[in-house]
């Protein structure tokens, strides 16, 4: 039972990253920008709150230093496609390029210095309770915010005038602009929250996962994170549960020979991305669904020609 | 009697906007008065497109001025204009195809209209107005005709003062247009003043109290529709005599292409399946299929020029060559010609450049690519040919397809494809969204090309245009196609009867 215990609160911690990671560039994508600088994001994002934690010992300086890093990357990447009319998926790979390279150079003097214990939630009589008290009422906050923000996202997408706003302008910038809505400014804006949860997920790597500074810690991540966009059709909710899936599969392979499995476990890494291609085949096999899953215009250059 | 100064609804004075290289309106002034229908005319670059803008919020003038009621309107956005009571139905629809009605609608009014139960307040008004719709249907499975009544419905709901309709009619059917001018001379005579763009002169006799005419971004005429012909409200637009379009019966010959009992089951969702349709003509012969948009027009066309091929050879003849799975290039090769009715992504690639685009459909014609290498002299000299013969107005050649307009882009690919001299041409929509004058020089083309020996096939919405230069018109409804009967015997209403379904009864009369 413990193994099980055990397996599971390293699924939650696996998966969190990713939930933080998709669920900003599931809005970016909602407002019809492709960001591929994900993995860039949450890797300044990592060393930014590893440093700001250890500079000044609070995690709540760190943590809002990732969200700022992570937004200030978005922003470039906003100000370039946006303002300049890059390319957006030239751009985006380029911004993991340079995110993997600055944090490496920021990071120098951090290798093998590690953060102190990230607290957890502690209420005295629930979290004492078998499996349960652990699983629900003995995480860190961050797992919570987590998400209350998958929640929050769903419910501004599909219940308020915000989020039909950004559905628009992702399904046809031209018509939005025609209307009266700015439409560059709401994707500055949907590019900001997304490199903020970005930062924020790659913090979580850093500060509570490991928490140490590594090079290229991310992993490839934010990769899976981009993929799990797709992979959730662009449901929030669903982006929700795909983390936890590939978080799973993660924390499966890492257990599988206590579990006496007896899988290659190269096979087991291969499995989020397999999982993801047939996900794309199964969503495009109806085109009539397809349409109504991905935001038209995603990854179009929109100009105003007046 | 009201103030002198509030007699008008909309007063513009001297309105000027100038863009890099073009004065698009120049000291433009007109009024617009209270229940007044009001058109605006001009050619394609006119300024209509531009002054609209400066009405709606969505540019500014660089100077004069603009009064509503008698004060002084400067609109910054479209938020400011709706709130002042000016609401828009955009030509190019400004929807959203994966949303639902009421999301659609929610979003094209200010906010605090959007509070409350805009549902029920749709439901309300497009009642009233004679003009029913689904709040929860999703954009993308209505009509063309449905969707226009879905930017109308927005605009309604807003309680405008002043309506700007930009080509509403170009996508109805003459039961549709009835529909909507009804509608229109309804809120007309409830006070509400109507901008009416158009360039259907016929629709603008007939339902336009004043119009004012644009020509080169300034003001030429401002006359009563209903005291001009559309000949002479023509000559005032384009500021030359017109030579109508006159069809004159050519040598009909041999059937050069011959369709026979093609059905074809549809390859997507809301597509449609074609059942049983013949057809057949002859050199210098040109036939017409009117309908309603979505009845099999795209599927027919996809089939007729080989973007999608049958499975029997023979359904489809090419003077008397069967051709029913040869693709397109092989069809081109035979001496086929067309211009689909998508001009952006379908005629023309939009991020290409005109000449790139010239040999994408004329590459075999006209022997553009000679082993494997194309030769750019010669597609220059033929983008440069079309260009001038068609008076297309471009920037540069080596501009990108979508830097045209749409009415000059059509041009372009009528032109494109006129000019290889093809023995069978087919095109869908050949004059939409193009000016009277323009129009007329297409008609004339396609006509020439008829009278040299071309069988010609021309799918259209437009009945007024099949009316004037076909020589026979078939009708498509729901993917069966009526018997094609001579102009001669036909009139508006029948074929506007048969577009409205009921060509299943007249096929099996026929």
């Amino acid at each position: 039972m413990d193994l099980i215990v055990n397996i599971v609160l390293g699924i939650i911690v696996a998966a969190t990253p990713l939930v933080f990671a998709s669920i900003g560039e599931l809005v970016v994508e909602k407002s019809g920008v492709l960001n591929l600088g994900v993995e860039g994001m949450m890797i300044i994002g990592a060393i930014a709150g590893f440093a700001g934690t250890i500079e000044t010992g609070s995690f709540m300086v760190g943590i809002l230093a990732a969200i700022i890093a992570g937004a200030a990357v978005a922003l470039l990447f906003a100000v370039l496609t946006q303002t300049l009319l890059a390319n957006q998926v030239a751009t985006g790979l380029a911004l993991t390029l340079f995110g993997l390279g600055l944090a490496a150079l920021i990071g120098q003097s951090y290798s093998g210095k590690s953060a102190p214990d990230f607290p957890k939630l502690n209420i005295p009589g629930l979290t004492d309770l078998p499996i349960i008290g652990p699983l629900i009422f003995g995480q860190d906050g961050l797992v919570y915010l987590s998400f209350a923000l998958v929640a929050g996202v769903a419910w501004v997408l599909t219940r308020t005038r915000t989020g039909l706003i950004i559905r628009a302008i992702g399904e046809n910038h031209d018509a939005a602009h025609a209307i009266g809505y700015p439409v560059v400014a709401y994707r500055y804006a949907t590019l900001l929250f997304g490199g903020a949860c970005a930062g924020l997920g790659g913090a979580y790597l850093s500060i509570v996962q490991t928490p140490l500074w590594v090079e290229n810690m991310t992993a490839g991540r934010g990769w899976i994170a981009l993929a799990l966009v797709v992979f959730a059709a662009w449901r929030p909710w669903r982006s929700l549960l795909g983390a936890y899936l590939f978080g799973g599969i993660t924390i499966i392979q890492l257990h599988s020979q206590a579990l006496g499995l007896q899988v290659e476990p190269q096979i087991l890494a291969m499995l989020p991305y397999l999982a993801t291609i047939i996900v794309l085949v199964l969503i495009s096999y109806d085109k009539a669904k397809a349409r109504l899953n991905a935001p038209a215009n995603l990854g179009k250059t929109f100009f105003a020609s007046t | 009697m009201t103030k002198p100064d509030d007699a008008y609804l909309l007063e513009l004075e001297g309105l000027t906007k100038t863009f890099p290289g073009v004065k698009a309106n120049d000291d433009v002034s007109f009024r617009v008065g209270h229940g007044e229908i009001h058109a605006l005319l001009g050619e394609n670059g006119a300024g209509k497109s531009t002054l609209v803008k400066m009405i709606y919020g969505v540019l500014r003038p660089d100077s004069g001025a603009m009064h509503l009621h008698g004060e002084t309107f400067a609109p910054a956005r479209p938020s400011d204009a709706r709130a002042h009571g000016i609401g828009m139905v955009f030509q190019h629809f400004s929807l959203f195809e994966a949303l639902t009605v009421k999301e659609n609608i929610e979003l094209g009014v200010n906010p605090e209209l959007a509070k409350g139960d805009l549902r029920q307040r749709i439901i309300e008004v497009s009642d009233y107005y004679g003009l029913k719709l689904d709040p929860d249907r999703m954009i993308g499975d209505l009509s063309v005709g449905q969707r226009q009544r879905v930017e109308i419905v927005r605009c309604l709901l807003q309680n405008p003062r002043l309506i700007i309709m930009d080509e509403p009619t170009s996508v109805l059917t003459p039961q549709e247009v009835d529909v909507l001018f009804a509608t229109l001379r309804r809120l007309a005579e409830e006070g509400c003043s109507i901008l009416y763009i158009s360039h259907k002169l016929e629709e603008i006799r007939a339902l336009c109290h004043t119009a004012t005419i644009l020509r080169g971004g300034k003001v030429v005429a401002t006359c009563t529709p209903a005291e001009e012909t559309a000949k002479s409200l023509a000559e005032m637009m384009i500021g030359a005599i017109l030579m109508p379009a006159r069809r004159e019966s050519s040598s009909i010959g041999d059937v050069r292409l011959w369709v026979n009992r093609l059905s074809l089951p549809s390859q997507q969702q809301f597509g449609i399946d074609l059942k049983d349709i013949s057809l057949d003509i002859k050199a210098g012969e040109i036939v017409g299929i009117a309908g309603v948009a979505g009845n099999g027009q795209e599927e027919l066309m996809a089939a007729l020029i080989g973007e999608h091929t049958l499975g029997d050879h023979e359904t489809l003849q090419l003077d008397g060559k069967p051709i029913g799975r040869m693709g397109p290039d092989e069809r081109r090769g035979l001496g086929m010609c067309f211009a689909p009715e998508e001009r952006l992504g379908h005629a023309a690639v939009p991020n290409m450049s005109l000449i790139e685009n010239a040999v994408l459909s004329a590459r075999i014609r006209k022997n553009l690519a000679r082993s494997g290498f194309i030769n750019f002299r010669e597609a220059e000299n033929l983008s440069r040919e079309v260009v001038e013969e068609f008076k297309v107005k471009i920037v540069g050649l080596d501009h990108a397809a979508r830097s045209l307009s749409g009415g000059n882009l059509q041009k372009f690919i009528m032109g494109r494809e006129i000019l290889q001299a093809p023995t069978v041409f087919i095109a869908s929509q050949p004059t939409w969204g193009v000016d009277a004058g323009a129009a007329a020089a297409i008609h004339q083309a396609i006509m020439q090309l008829a009278k040299e020996g071309a069988a010609i096939l021309i799918i259209s919405q437009d009945l007024d245009e099949l009316m004037t230069i076909c020589d026979r018109i078939a009708v498509i409804a729901d993917g069966r196609l009526t018997e094609a009967e001579p102009v001669a015997n036909l009139t508006i209403e029948q074929i506007g009867v048969n577009m409205g379904g009921q060509a299943e009864r007249s096929a099996a009369h026929a």
